[in-house]
């Protein structure tokens, strides 16, 4: 039962398509399997004939499960089982197992526990962020090797530039990722959360007025105030820049402030603007609209994801009022904003509508306390206030 | 530039010989027939005449008698070379060798040190049967206190002897017995060589060939058959089997990333498998595929060509590991 | 330039800024944001290349007469569009 979601953990077999004796190519459809997110038809990776299915039509079982076997085709394999393969391990032969239907990526003659990674292979394809799983073998008896690794990455990277639409597998792998980092975050990092109403009016006005003398490619937009006035504030609170490694907070040398980027179809990347407290507004939108373009066609560099010392979330215009986020370790903050929307506010001892923003900040407890939280998130509003000096 | 002759590896010994002789009062030769009969193998053909019977001494058919007779010369301040007839023989010296010349400058606190040079044939390939064909040189590189080297070239058959002489402590050369009629151009000045490092004998990319002594050429020839598929092989010499240049395959690991060794010693509890060991030790995160070795068959060394050539490494053999451990070229 | 000309550049702009957008379900009454999820970012990137293609200047409070298909299509065609070079 293949893996049609991260969430998916079960699927129920509404229809087998192909029957035992016929033969099978790949991309052939050979089962309905229905899930939470509806009827979906279960491609076949492998060249053969089936030689049994294993479930029933109507059977709900767990991913994972083996839906059926399939025997490879080809002269030098006897069709009737040998000493080289005993009755009781068909998969030696035509080894489909789950990875027949379930995981594309991996390869028939592969055993399902552990897959077969050069040392070599296994560093670099860490190093260059390739998920193994994902890489076609060349090497001995179908090992993945250093050159599959670079091709993969080569390939990831061209894909990535040339059709940003349909990276399936890539989409998966960031899944994954993001899972994964978010999950340790949550076991490990105590977090706490603080949140802040910051009065945007001044801001606002100050934009409209500077953006009316900009021409249209250098208008700035909300966001760039936003990520200079938490570049400023860290100055003032640093113990939020850097990260908390092998048990000790350590400053970041620089404020790098990695911006949370959606990706259309799907994930999330942070990749960082350098030395965002030093930038003017102007220089600052300017690479943060590179970045954003660069991250959505898949042609950041290594340096943009390197070093960011904290996290903004941003949720724009469209988005909710206000996001508590988890932070990304190593990192040991993460700034959240809402979208800016006019609500009461009490100025002076009447209410008036006011456009308002809900700054928020999730912070490693090991790193600092709420005290230090609540005086960076003030010093975000004082900032704010005053945006012609950002 | 020098000017070369053709010469032969016999030659180049006998030629090392000479040098030795002449260069240095202390150097005398024993060994069984290496007198009347100039040697089992012709190295020592001519030299009794040449250097008279103190000098070229035959001896009785006791290893361990003239072995031990050579560590006393060693230890009386003269500079003896041992001719041994092959690794098969030199076991009944064992004693001698392991337990007195490898030891005696360690259990004297450095007192007494054994300059000796043993000489013998090794391996197999002229159907000289299991007990005159086997290669037991790994054996000895396993021993503390004495070292080990393997010429496979004509420069080295030329060149290591005078600096194994210059060795304060034993040395043990390994001739491999189908080496003796290999032919090629010597530079007339050759002389002295190191006997510390292993040689690059053919540089590649693709893979590192490693080998020593008799399957050198073999291996040369398989890289070339190689190199034929676009599988561009790198082949060591290791020349030292003890100590072994570790910098110089590691760094040959580091750039090929894969490793085939050949040695006509058996698998196990080998040279090979030490190497191997080695190199997992040091250069793990380098490797690209699993490390593969072409050994001799698991066999006393058969007497019949046919199995004789089967029991042995051979050419296919190299190339079929090479292109294994290479992998699907795409 | 038509306005099928102007409409042809903004689906143009569109797909580019929304590649996996097909543009003929773009839904000409209904926002570009709310059908084709673009973030303010997005929309810069619109206007910015409207921009350029079209060589007409755009100011920040005109922003929402392009919040669809119709709309900006009017509205780029009342600012006397010169053809762009192709």
């Amino acid at each position: 039962m293949p893996s049609l979601g991260s969430d998916m953990e079960a699927g129920t077999l509404v229809q087998w398509l192909k029957h035992p004796g016929d033969a099978v190519k790949r991309g052939d459809i050979i089962a309905v399997v229905d899930t939470q997110k509806g009827a979906i038809e279960i491609e076949v990776f492998e060249e053969g004939v089936i030689e049994s299915v294993q479930i029933k039509q109507g059977e709900k079982v767990p991913v994972g499960t083996v839906l059926a076997m399939i025997r490879g085709t080809g002269p030098e394999r006897p069709r009737v089982p040998a000493a080289t393969a005993p009755p009781s391990a068909p998969a030696r032969e035509g080894p489909p197992t789950p990875a027949a239907v379930s995981a594309p990526q991996k390869r028939p003659h592969e055993e399902p526990s552990r897959l077969r990674v050069s040392p070599l292979a296994r560093k670099l394809a860490a190093d260059l962020g390739v998920d193994v799983t994902q890489v076609e073998g060349t090497g001995s008896g179908g090992a993945i090797t250093r050159e599959d690794v670079e091709r993969a990455a080569a390939a990831l990277k061209t894909s990535a530039a040339h059709k940003p639409s349909a990276p399936t597998a890539r989409a998966g792998d960031m899944r994954a990722a993001i899972a994964s980092a978010m999950a340790r975050s949550k076991r490990e990092i105590p977090h706490y959360y603080l949140s802040s109403t910051i009065d945007m009016s001044g801001s606002l006005a100050w934009l409209r007025a500077e953006n009316e003398k900009r021409p249209v490619a250098e208008r700035l937009l909300p966001v760039a105030l936003l990520i200079k006035a938490v570049g400023l504030a860290l100055r003032e609170v640093p113990e939020l820049n850097g990260y908390w490694i092998d048990g000790a907070f350590r400053e970041g040398t620089g404020v790098h402030v990695g911006c949370a980027i959606s990706l259309r179809g799907g994930g999330l990347v942070a990749p960082g603007l350098h030395d965002a407290d030093r930038m003017d507004l102007g220089t600052l939108m300017r690479q943060l609209t590179d970045l954003v373009a660069r991250a959505r066609t898949g042609s950041l560099k290594s340096s943009d994801l390197a070093d960011p010392t904290i996290t903004v979330t941003n949720l724009g215009d469209q988005g909710a009022e206000a996001a508590f986020g988890i932070i990304y370790p190593p990192q040991v903050a993460l700034v959240g904003f809402g979208k800016i929307a006019e609500r009461p506010w009490v100025c002076s001892g009447k209410i008036e509508a006011r456009p308002l923003l809900t700054a928020t900040l999730s912070a490693d407890h090991r790193a600092t306390d709420g005290h230090r939280g609540g005086a960076f998130l003030a010093a975000v509003d004082r900032l704010l206030q005053a945006p012609e000096k950002l | 530039m020098a000017k070369m002759a053709t010469t032969t590896y016999r030659e180049a010994l006998r030629t090392a010989l000479k040098e030795a002789l002449v260069k240095d009062p202390r150097v005398f030769l024993m060994g069984e027939d290496v007198g009347q009969y100039g040697g089992s193998y012709a190295v020592s053909k001519g030299l009794l005449a040449e250097f008279g019977p103190e000098r070229i001494r035959d001896t009785p058919l006791s290893e361990s008698t003239f072995v031990g007779a050579g560590i006393g010369a060693a230890l009386g301040g003269m500079r003896p070379i041992v001719e041994l007839m092959t690794v098969n023989f030199s076991l009944l010296a064992l004693d001698q060798i392991v337990n007195n010349a490898a030891t005696i400058r360690h259990m004297s606190g450095g007192q007494f040190n054994i300059p000796l040079v043993i000489r013998m044939a090794t391996g197999a390939g002229r159907q000289l049967a299991a007990q005159h064909a086997h290669s037991l040189e790994g054996w000895y590189a396993h021993i503390p206190g004495i070292r080990i080297v393997a010429p496979a070239t004509l420069e080295d058959a030329r060149g290591m002897l005078w600096t194994a002489l210059e060795d304060p402590d034993p040395v043990l050369i390994f001739e491999h017995q189908t080496l003796y009629n290999m032919e090629g151009p010597l530079a007339d000045d050759a002389g002295p060589v190191d006997i510390d490092h292993a040689a690059i004998r053919r540089s590649g990319k693709d893979l590192s060939l490693i080998t020593y002594g008799g399957t050198l050429g073999k291996t040369l020839q398989a890289a070339e058959t190689l190199a034929r598929e676009g599988i561009d092989a790198e082949v060591i010499d290791l020349r030292s089997l003890r100590p072994l240049d570790m910098p110089a395959i590691l760094e040959s690991v580091k750039k090929t990333h894969r490793v085939v060794i050949v040695d006509e010693g058996w698998k196990s509890g080998s040279l090979s498998a030490e190497i191997i060991a080695r190199i997992v030790e040091s250069a793990f995160y380098d490797l690209d595929a699993p490390m593969a070795r072409i050994c001799s068959a698991e066999v006393p060394i058969p007497y019949p060509k046919h199995l004789e050539d089967a029991a042995l490494p051979q050419p296919a053999a190299i190339v079929a590991a090479a292109r294994e451990v290479v992998g699907r070229r795409g | 330039m038509t306005p099928d000309d102007i409409k042809r550049v903004v689906l143009d702009v569109l797909t580019r800024i929304a590649p996996e957008v097909d543009p003929a379900s773009i839904q000409s009454g209904v926002s570009f944001r709310d059908q084709l999820d673009l973030d303010s970012m997005d929309f810069l990137n619109f206007v910015l290349a409207l921009h350029d293609r079209l060589g007409v200047d755009i100011p920040e409070g005109d922003y929402p007469r392009l919040y669809t298909l119709d709309g900006a299509v009017a509205y780029l065609a009342s600012k006397s569009v010169r053809a762009a070079a192709p």
